[in-house]
């Protein structure tokens, strides 16, 4: 076991920054965890994620690996098998489109279809979502092709805060974990403290409280749809917001606690809309809050095409801050 | 403008001419890979002037490559394909440079009608099938496309320009095994610039030599200096001829360095200052003007007035295209996702 230095709270962290932190904290408490992706090691990772790890660990626990990302993947879930604790970083989600055969075939059947003998302790980051001009074969979301296969879980923290803590339990945890993160957030700050409890891995959040609306989203819809709702706060309209956190499993409690309150949901999605996790979200809430709810549960998701990369298409293609608030109004109409 | 030095050097070496090129073929590459340089470069300037988005991978210092490969072959007759590091390539095979640039504003006006992008350069007119992002992506189609010309019947072979790293996709192998099977009349061409983003071939790659991993699907191949067009162009000429006389696939590994950064984001830090001086001192452009120069075919006066006339054609007609090109209407978002018209397909708008 390496020198644990203590981890002390920060007024300002960066989201890369948290992550680093919680890798470097779980390296240095358990020798079975190990790093393995594309540019990882000498280069420090495409979003300095890594970055000082290679130098502090070594190249057999902080490995660059060759674009081979099914291989790679398969290769965490073959050592997991045997004690290993893989964090496997797929550069975007982009590329992990070619992993799924590791992740879906394998990573999260082998549990099950061992009858409990073999447990997969291995944690999936990869960073995704529409940055900036990237184009369609570099702005995807993946949620929709994760969401619907058992066996996996899928986190998706939105703040520093979130990302150190939900990055570490990930990693104590011994089934397949999706990490999500988002290629626009990593160089947002927010306040850390260590040393606050954090909540539980799979729970949502509450950013703010509101009588009129449920917004629920999350990664960075979250922090759009908290801007929206400021400003509707503005206008007198009081929307409550909530992160997720989560999506496999959803915190279903407090989504259902939240819809009693205000008896509208709006939700805020990045993927496309047809088929999202959007869909999964509003069919449950119909289904289990049908008597408490106003007015159809809404949906503001990504436009149904690939992403252009003209930056005003680009823009149009998903939620703003400006949609939200006129879907807000439009629903508060409803 | 923030240019690669080196080839304006007036002395310099001069290295043994081997091709069969005519002088008058090597002055209008020369004026090529020049103008090459120059379109790259301009697009450094416009990212870094925020005209140009999303990620910008250039060229300079493989220009040999993508020339001296499509010399010997049949641009705008052959169908190509390659990665995101695209533009040359496709101006190469007959794309106009100002839609090219176009499509780097993102304007209505590109290749790709500011759809794609840098890394999605699209020209059916030229045959030119496309760039893509996703690293070993073509391999595959490369191999289909020569299964569509093999079942049309004609003269046509398929070119798969791609990198070295992507040589450890899967798709790859799986690529070059159906291509020899069912022998396909497809060209791989691997421009191996010694390095897959940070990571240096011999961290990532247990064969050095490309061209030798394609004996492991009984496949021909070649390796030739790809600083040297008219050493690629020698190789090429064999190779297009293996592939267009019907004996199946050819491998070709061409030797060669990038001089920027793998994107705009990548600064080098991890390549010796050495290694880059050495590659710099083997510019394709300076080789073969050297060559001009000592063979008395062009004077370093000539070469100048050629760049002169280069960068005003460049920023004078290509960027000012691209520059007062209209952008692509906001309500044409949905447009291109499908087959125009078809609701069952496309499900309605909202
Ligand atoms: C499937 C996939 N994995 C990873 C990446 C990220 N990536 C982009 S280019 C690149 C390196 C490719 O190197 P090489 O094939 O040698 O081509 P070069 O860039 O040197 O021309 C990587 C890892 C990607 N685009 N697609
Ligand atoms: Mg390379």
């Amino acid at each position: 076991m390496g020198h644990i230095e203590p981890v002390t709270p920060r007024p300002e962290l960066k989201m890369w920054e948290a992550l680093n932190l919680a890798l470097d904290r779980a390296m240095a408490e358990d020798d079975a965890v190990f790093i393995l992706g594309e540019d990882v090691g000498l280069y420090g990772g495409s979003y300095r994620v890594t970055q000082g790890l290679y130098a502090k660990y070594g190249e057999w626990r902080v490995r660059d690996a060759p674009i081979s990302e099914n291989s790679f993947t398969g290769l965490g879930v073959g050592a997991a098998l045997v004690g290993g604790r893989p964090v496997i970083e797929i550069m975007t989600v982009n590329f992990a489109y070619l992993a799924l055969d590791a992740i879906i075939n394998m990573a999260a059947k082998i549990r099950y279809m061992s009858g409990g003998q073999f447990r997969v302790p291995l944690v999936v980051r990869m960073p995704g979502g529409v940055a900036r001009q990237l184009a369609a074969q570099h702005s995807q979301r993946i949620e929709h092709a994760l969401l619907n296969v058992p066996g996996l879980r899928i986190v998706c923290p939105a703040t520093p805060q979130d990302a150190y803590w939900q990055l570490r339990q990930a990693i104590h945890e011994d089934d397949p974990i999706i990490f999500m993160e988002h290629e626009l957030l990593y160089f947002d700050s927010g306040p850390f403290d260590p040393g606050a409890a954090p909540p539980p891995l799979h729970s949502g959040r509450i950013l703010r409280d509101g009588k009129d609306v449920t917004l629920v989203a999350w990664s960075r819809m979250s922090r759009l749809a908290l801007t929206a709702a400021e400003e509707l706060g503005e206008e007198g309209i009081e929307a409550e917001v909530i992160d997720l956190r989560s999506l496999r499993p959803l915190d279903l409690p407090l989504l259902l606690e939240s819809l009693r309150r205000t008896h509208r949901v709006l939700v805020v999605e990045e993927d496309c809309l047809f088929g999202g996790a959007g869909a999964e979200i509003a069919a449950t809430l119909g289904e289990r809050g049908f008597y408490e709810l106003e007015t159809p549960v809404g949906r503001l998701a990504g436009a149904d095409v690939p992403t252009p990369y003209n930056d005003r298409l680009e823009a149009e293609s998903i939620p703003q801050v400006s949609t939200i608030k006129a879907r807000i109004r439009d629903l508060l109409k409803a | 403008m923030n240019v690669m030095p080196g080839y304006v050097r007036e002395e310099g070496m001069s290295e043994q001419s081997t091709s069969l090129l005519s002088v008058t073929d090597k002055k209008r590459l020369l004026r090529e890979m020049l103008y090459a340089r120059r379109f790259e470069e301009r697009c450094y300037e416009a990212y870094v002037e925020r005209k140009i988005g999303g990620f910008l991978h250039l060229y300079s210092g493989q220009e040999a490559c993508a020339h001296g490969v499509l010399e010997a072959a049949r641009p705008g007759f052959d169908y190509v394909i390659t990665g995101y590091r695209d533009h040359i390539h496709a101006i190469k095979c007959g794309a106009d440079p100002r839609e090219v640039m176009a499509e780097l504003y993102g304007k209505e006006t590109g290749s790709s009608r500011g759809r794609g992008g840098s890394m999605h350069i699209f020209d059916v007119k030229h045959r030119f099938m496309g760039g893509y992002a996703l690293v070993g992506g073509p391999f595959p189609l490369a191999a289909g496309i020569a299964k569509g010309i093999k079942m049309k019947g004609g003269e046509e072979i398929s070119i798969c320009f791609l990198g070295d790293a992507a040589n450890n996709q899967g798709t790859f192998h799986e690529s070059l095994n159906m291509a020899k099977i069912w022998n396909l009349p497809v060209l791989y061409v691997c421009e191996n610039n010694l390095y897959g983003i940070g990571t240096r071939i011999d961290r990532s790659t247990a064969v050095l030599e490309q061209y030798k991993r394609a004996a492991a699907y009984d496949i021909p191949a070649g390796q030739a200096d790809g600083q040297d067009v008219e050493a690629v162009y020698a190789a090429a000429v064999q190779a297009v001829e293996h592939v267009r006389s019907g004996n199946g696939p050819y491998f070709l590994e061409l030797k060669t360095y990038r001089y920027r950064g793998h994107s705009m984001s990548d600064s080098n830090a991890y390549r010796s200052k050495d290694e880059e001086r050495e590659w710099l001192k083997r510019d394709p452009i300076q080789i073969l003007r050297n060559r001009l120069i000592d063979a008395n075919a062009l004077t370093l006066d000539e070469f100048k007035a050629m760049d002169r006339e280069i960068l005003d054609q460049i920023e004078n007609d290509v960027v000012k295209f691209a520059e007062e090109s209209p952008e692509p209407a906001v309500e044409d978002l949905e447009k291109y996702v499908l087959a125009e018209n078809d609701p069952y397909v496309h499900g309605g708008r909202q």
